[in-house]
């Protein structure tokens, strides 16, 4: 039962995760591989403020979002100069530098031994310390979440996204200011993902740099590509096909040292088994394509 | 002197030492249809894109109603009331018909982030009249039939209407139409030229580039001709067609 409760968790959280990542790339077409340094920043937030100040879960979180939610406004901001694939180089510098300010600065962070002894979250007096409890507050913050992303995409706003998306000429041709649309969209992708971050530091009790690398954004970027960029259920279904993909392995009777190889392999083969073949994923329509290709 | 609604001065802009235009310079009256024509690459569409704001012009001035707009960004432009079409057609494929209108739209409350949240009732109900209007634009030009369609399912004289009908979604007061009836049939061009035509009637002013002189001729009340980023002549249509440097150019 414990087991099956953990995985509702991480489907949850990484629903999170991907449903922010969406609004960004799915809906707006901004490719970025600085996810999981979003994640890691709501984490490390949340945990250094446990930690040291015993700040209450609420504000830890407020903090969180607000921080990361600068930064995202930082990586945004290139994206109005620098395009498609360098920005995807952009991104990933910033994903690059977060990881390393988080494994060498030790004095703050913990460097790579992390930072441990996160304590249990308290809401309203209220301490969460079974599993099924944190899956109530996961799941209460991830219906949040997709409550917001959907009250986004039906809007005019969400339909500006989309048309910046297609074509950013005509976007500008009709009056709307491509800059601050693509600045917002990333400020509240980065400020989702680190309520995510904060949800996964909580839950850990114990957090280090290596859940927040490049292969934890790629494999956020191949959530959203295999259950649908631009999709509103894509997230979750992509969410919940690669939480489960790696357990069924487990079933199949795989020693664990195997499965866990087997599992960055099983992703890179989906992800280029999709593309190849279905670029729009289960239930996406938007396919990442050379812009030029696609005309 | 009579108010210009738009006035071009002096404007030159090089491409890697060609020059697209060269010390240009013209004005649009309120209520006008000016046709630009003139050979491919004499700068039709370059002044276009400089009156748009995509391209900043090397030299020279843009004034709209009397204010500089020179190097302002494309999106503020449109919403100072320019407003223009593509050669190449541009529009949104992968979204509705009547989503493209709604998206040309302005000062739309609902584009605001904080009103998503904060305010959707005042939204919605300025969404369902915006959706109102749309649908009207549409059922005027004859296309309310493909409202909810993907626009890129349009047969290409369908799209170069779109593209119109997004353009006077935007209530600009002038409009840039580049090439609106090129490559389409007969019908649809006498469709696009009577709306064209009945713009002044809305107090909008037009300028028009065409390679179809006898469209030109039909819906311009002044015509200037250009040739390597220059006015080589300007008049009625009657005394442009007679122009001989006109003939010349077109004979060539």
């Amino acid at each position: 039962m414990e087991y099956l409760i953990h995985i509702l968790i991480l489907i949850c959280l990484y629903t999170i995760l991907s449903a922010s990542l969406n609004l960004i790339a799915g809906y707006t077409g901004l490719l970025s591989i600085a996810h999981a340094a979003f994640y890691g920043v709501g984490a490390y937030v949340a945990a250094l403020m446990a930690l040291h100040l015993q700040s209450s879960f609420l504000l830890n979180i407020i903090c969180a979002i607000v921080l990361s939610g600068l930064l995202g406004a930082l990586v945004g901001i290139p994206s109005l100069r620098i395009r498609d694939d360098y920005f995807v180089i952009v991104t990933f510098a910033f994903q690059v530098i977060t990881f390393s300010i988080l494994n060498n600065w030790v004095s703050f962070t913990g460097g790579p031994m992390g930072l441990p002894g996160i304590p249990q979250p308290e809401l309203f007096g209220l301490k969460i310390s079974s599993h099924l409890g944190f899956l109530a507050l996961i799941g209460f913050f991830c219906v949040v979440t997709l409550l917001i992303t959907r009250q986004i995409v039906l809007s005019p706003f969400g339909r500006v996204l989309k048309a910046i998306r297609e074509d950013e000429v005509f976007t500008q041709a009709a009056g709307k200011n491509v800059a601050t649309f693509k600045v917002l969209v990333f400020v509240i992708g980065a400020g989702m993902a680190s309520l995510a971050g904060v949800m996964y530091a909580y839950y850990i009790s114990f957090i280090d740099p290596t859940s927040f690398t490049v292969m934890e954004s790629i494999f956020i970027i191949s959530i959203v590509i295999i259950g649908g960029a631009g999709s509103f259920w894509g997230p979750v279904v992509g969410a919940i096909v690669l939480v489960l993909l790696p357990e069924l392995l487990r079933f199949v009777g795989m020693p664990s040292s195997i499965a866990a190889n087997i599992r960055q392999i099983l992703y890179g083969g989906l992800l280029v088994a999709f593309m190849m073949w279905r670029p729009r994923g289960f239930l996406g329509e938007y396919a990442f394509q050379n812009k030029e290709a696609r005309e | 002197m009579s108010h210009r609604v738009l006035e071009v001065k002096r404007l030159g802009k090089n491409f890697d030492g060609i020059k697209a235009l060269a010390d240009f310079s013209c004005s649009l009256q309120p209520e006008e249809i000016l046709g630009l024509i003139g050979p491919n690459g004499a700068g039709k569409t370059t002044l276009f894109n400089v009156a748009s704001g995509f391209i900043a012009p090397d030299t020279g001035k843009i004034l709209f109603n009397n204010n500089d707009i020179t190097s302002a960004p494309p999106h503020r432009i449109t919403r100072l009331g320019i407003s223009r079409t593509f050669q190449n057609l541009r529009f949104i494929r992968q979204i509705s018909v009547l989503d493209n209108v709604l998206l040309s739209f302005q000062d739309q409350p609902g584009e605001k982030l904080r009103n998503v949240f904060f305010n959707w009732p005042q939204c919605r109900e300025q969404e369902n009249s915006n959706r109102k209007e749309a649908m009207t634009l549409l059922e005027e030009t004859g296309l309310s039939h493909k409202a909810g369609d993907p626009a890129e399912g349009l047969s290409y004289g369908q799209q170069k209407l779109l593209s119109l009908v997004c353009c006077l979604a935007t209530r600009s007061e002038v409009l840039l139409l580049d090439e609106p009836v090129a490559g389409i049939a007969p019908e649809r061009i006498d469709q696009i030229l009577r709306i064209i035509r009945s713009l002044p009637e809305q107090g909008k002013s037009v300028i028009l580039i065409e390679h179809n002189l006898d469209a030109v001729m039909q819906v311009c009340d002044r015509v200037i001709f250009m040739d390597a980023g220059r006015k080589v002549s300007e008049g009625t249509p009657e005394e442009v067609r007679n122009d001989p440097r006109v003939i010349e150019a077109y004979i060539d």
